[in-house]
């Protein structure tokens, strides 16, 4: 139980990240933050006591078998993030050309 | 044509040809890129008509695909029913007309074959988004989209696109967050990613907690993707930032399939819809329609005009879905249609007087009429259908969610409607008094009219908004009610895929 607490734990210090941080770093970081924990609870969610080997052998009694779907499940979540942490940071740099900062309080030509 | 399963083709069209553009893109000619890129499109409004004469005979009104032959709930598939080929038409048609359009508005970009490759990227995500019967694959599809939806925001890499990009890239990375947390959830709970055999699972377990938990963190998670209000902050800076090809994409068919289309294929048949999760769909719609047109009303930039006016247009849709009678969502989802058509239109009007005037602001022009008789005259019958003016689509779709709600006893809500209805007429009298009537400014007189390609595709949805309201008619209807009758019988979801398969 108490991993999960962290797991929790550590989604708000990600999210704190994203909604009161100034520097678009930080908030890319947030970001990360919270797709780690997300993928973290996701694998954790594959170990279950009692539990059975999947599918196949359901006459057998397995020990120690651990889930594998939300592995590869979490592998293809991984790549998903990876290729949007990239595309953020790519934008950030190109404001960072354009505006010259990196404090989002600036960073508003756009209202209304 | 029966030896070819043609579902999986809406993922494999748009996806080769993403990546065939970018490759021979740099090797090939201008014209060479525009056929490469009208010609998947074409192929794929082909095929979803072609998926809707299929259904008829299909056996469960259900078609089909089971990825390398693997039966759910073991393996992935790809199913396609009356609401999923509802949204195929509306997507790839109008995807066809922006495609075309396209290839004459984007001449003052650069770079033409990235631009198509990253439209085709969101092409492959709302299609597969659509077709896909795994709630995973759901959320990979969703990503696709959303990931080529920030970069095309991006794509002028202007300072102001950059920062409207950045705050769309991280609301929607945190919002797709929730859905992948909700999914988490919903594994843990039924050991399942099958979206048929998810529905079997909810339907005869008894937990209390799991089902609203869920719903909650997939209304933020959809109802960002949607724009519903509490959640709608980016979309008036991302939409228009985005060229107007893609704007007219965005809010004509990316806010749907993702949010509406999403939301209510999870609610409906897998989660299986109570009456708390319509009263809160109802009351989200109204205030997105209210606070959608209010806010529109004291605009002058034209694109976050018509931003503005999307998440007021949502909040219909969403609202006649929320009522749950089959009227109800009958309305919402002719709506959907009606709004997608005349949406797209309205942006790319508006790309129109752009790429001639060169302003968006709506202070900056007057008088267009006399130089761009089809921009101003594809305008005003797109104007008139938003603002719902019979005998145009958009009044049929309003005037049947107004029935449903004074037929399921919500007056309040049909008071709120009208309103709506009446503050987006006042809204678009002002865009046609201040573009397109009054005198002609000394600036604006060797503006020419948009190119033909650019001329062809307003005509042709133009057309589509005169005609839409024929689909009332009791021949055409089916076309529509087949897909309300999906979501009426939520639960006959799961029964179909996990019968058909099995055998």
């Amino acid at each position: 139980m108490m991993i999960y607490l962290l797991c929790l734990i550590l989604f708000c210090i990600g999210l704190y990240g994203v909604l009161r941080k100034r520097n678009i770093v930080k908030i890319i970081v947030g970001l990360g933050i919270i797709e780690y924990s997300m993928n973290l609870f996701f694998v954790l969610l594959g170990y279950r006591t009692h539990g059975r080997s999947p599918i196949e052998a359901r006459t057998e009694n397995v020990l120690n078998m651990v889930d594998p779907l939300p592995q590869a499940v979490v592998l293809t979540s991984i790549v998903i993030s990876l290729a949007v942490t990239a595309l953020v940071i790519s934008i950030a740099i190109r404001i960072y050309e354009y505006y010259g900062t990196f404090d989002i309080t600036k960073i508003k030509r756009l209202k209304g | 044509m029966n030896s070819i399963n043609v579902v999986p083709l809406f993922v494999i069209i748009p996806l080769f040809s993403a990546f065939f553009i970018s490759i021979v893109g740099k090797f090939v000619k201008r014209n060479a890129v525009y056929a490469l890129s009208v010609i998947p499109c074409i192929l794929l409004s082909f095929f979803s008509f072609n998926a809707l004469r299929l259904l008829q005979s299909a056996p469960g009104h259900m078609l089909l695909y089971k990825i390398g032959g693997w039966a759910p709930p073991f393996g992935i598939c790809m199913a396609v029913d009356a609401f999923g080929v509802f949204m195929l038409v509306v997507v790839n048609l109008v995807a066809l007309f922006i495609c075309i359009y396209s290839t004459g508005y984007m001449e003052k970009y650069t770079d033409m074959p990235k631009f198509f490759t990253l439209f085709f990227l969101m092409l492959t995500g709302m299609n597969g988004l659509i077709v896909t019967g795994d709630l995973f694959n759901l959320f990979v599809f969703l990503e696709i989209a959303s990931v080529a939806s920030y970069a095309l925001v991006a794509f002028g890499t202007e300072a102001e696109e950059l920062e409207a990009a950045f705050k769309y890239a991280i609301m929607g990375s945190v919002a797709s967050c929730f859905i992948f947390l909700g999914i988490a959830f919903l594994y843990g709970f039924t050991s399942t990613l099958n979206m048929a055999d998810m529905a079997r699972v909810l339907a005869t377990s008894h937990s209390v907690f799991i089902i609203p938990f869920v719903s909650a963190l997939f209304i933020m998670g959809f109802g960002l993707k949607a724009a519903l209000v509490p959640f709608h902050a980016w979309l008036p800076d991302a939409h228009p930032s985005a060229p107007a090809s893609i704007s007219a994409m965005l809010s004509g068919v990316l806010i749907k399939t993702l949010g509406v289309y999403a939301l209510a294929r999870i609610f409906f048949n897998v989660l299986g819809i109570t009456a708390t999760h319509l009263a809160v769909f109802r009351f989200l719609g109204a205030i997105s329609l209210v606070i959608g047109v209010v806010l529109a009303l004291s605009q002058w930039d034209l694109k976050r005009l018509l931003a503005y006016h999307s998440i007021s247009q949502i909040g219909y849709v969403v609202l006649g879905i929320g009522i749950g009678t089959p009227l109800g969502i009958f309305g919402g989802l002719f709506h959907l249609l009606n709004h997608s058509v005349f949406k797209s239109l309205l942006f790319l009007n508006s790309g129109a007087i752009d790429y001639s005037v060169g302003t968006r602001d709506l202070k900056h022009m007057s008088g267009l009429k006399e130089k761009m008789p089809i921009t101003a005259g594809t305008n005003m019958i797109a104007s008139m259908s938003i603002a719902g003016i019979p005998p145009f689509n958009g009044f049929f779709s309003k005037l049947i969610i107004i029935f449903a709600c004074v037929q399921a006893g919500y007056f309040g809500y049909c008071l709120i409607a009208i309103v709506g209805s009446i503050l987006t007429l006042a809204s678009f009298m002002k865009v046609q008094r201040y573009a397109f009537l009054g005198e002609l400014r000394q600036a604006c007189q060797n503006v020419k009219e948009a190119p033909f390609v650019m001329k062809f595709s307003m005509i042709a949805l133009a057309v589509i908004c005169v005609l839409g309201g024929f689909l009332l008619l009791p021949s055409l209807r089916p076309f529509i009610n087949n897909a309300v009758d999906v979501l009426i019988e939520g639960a006959k979801y799961s029964a179909i895929i996990l019968g058909e398969t099995a055998k």
